[in-house]
């Protein structure tokens, strides 16, 4: 599967090595790790909770990964995106993407990256010593994201 | 009738994840759906006020005002997404 929604953490290595079997014409793999932090918006963070819309999930990832394939030349792609409760330190999100060469390959994590903070149905709830609070969409990402359509 | 879904702060303040609701005879819109949730009043007419900061979804895709809703839809409604 190469969309993944789960609470079990993941093995970067592992899961490299399965989008990579068995094809000799992938030159590169680029990666991204998303990682939780202990800071956030000025208040320490002992946890949070991902919670997220089963099915519409799966179903926006995989139409982004299909548009990163529409645009270069991608050979597989697998995202794995963790919910439920995690601390910091813990990884949240994986995007692997294996291209013939690296600026395919970068490009295209980098846009799964993106559209993936905006446009797949996520939310982050962080635990803070004046209590829990649900995290606020960022301009930033949004930002991030409409780059993509004025520069493919 | 159509399932209407809520998730993470808008379930928390409307106090449930889901319901069935009644559509209107006639041709229906998410904006259809909204103006009949936001009637309730109190947190329903604050959160889904227009201009407010919510997303919705028909069927599992992004939706906006003018999305066609028919009987048997699945219709959510969720805050921007935080993701990643």
């Amino acid at each position: 599967m190469n969309v993944r929604v789960q609470m079990e953490d993941f093995d970067v290595s592992r899961e490299i090595a399965a989008v990579r079997a068995g094809n000799p014409r992938i030159g590169a793999v680029a990666s991204f790790v998303g990682v939780v932090r202990d800071l956030n918006d000025g208040s320490s963070v002992a946890e949070m909770t991902l919670e997220h819309y089963p099915g519409m999930t799966e179903k926006s990832i995989e139409a982004i990964i299909n548009e990163a394939r529409g645009r270069w030349d991608v050979m597989n792609a697998r995202v794995i995106h963790r919910v439920g409760t995690l601390k910091p330190l813990d990884q949240i999100v994986l995007v692997v993407v294996a291209s013939g060469h690296r600026g395919d390959a970068f490009a295209a994590c980098e846009f799964i990256m993106d559209y993936l903070k905006t446009r797949a149905p996520f939310w982050k709830k962080e635990e803070t010593p004046n209590g829990g609070r649900w995290v606020d969409a960022r301009a930033a990402d949004d930002a991030a994201a409409e780059r993509w359509q004025k520069n493919p | 009738m159509i399932t209407l879904l809520y998730f993470a702060r808008l379930r928390e303040t409307f106090g449930k994840s889901s319901e069935t609701l009644a559509l209107p005879a006639g041709a229906a819109t998410l904006e259809t759906v909204r103006a009949l949730l936001a009637a309730r009043g109190g947190a329903w007419a604050v959160e889904l006020a227009p201009g407010r900061a919510f997303r919705a979804a028909v069927i599992q895709d992004v939706a906006n005002g003018d999305t066609p809703v028919k009987d048997g839809d699945e219709v959510a409604f969720f805050p921007p997404v935080t993701g990643g």
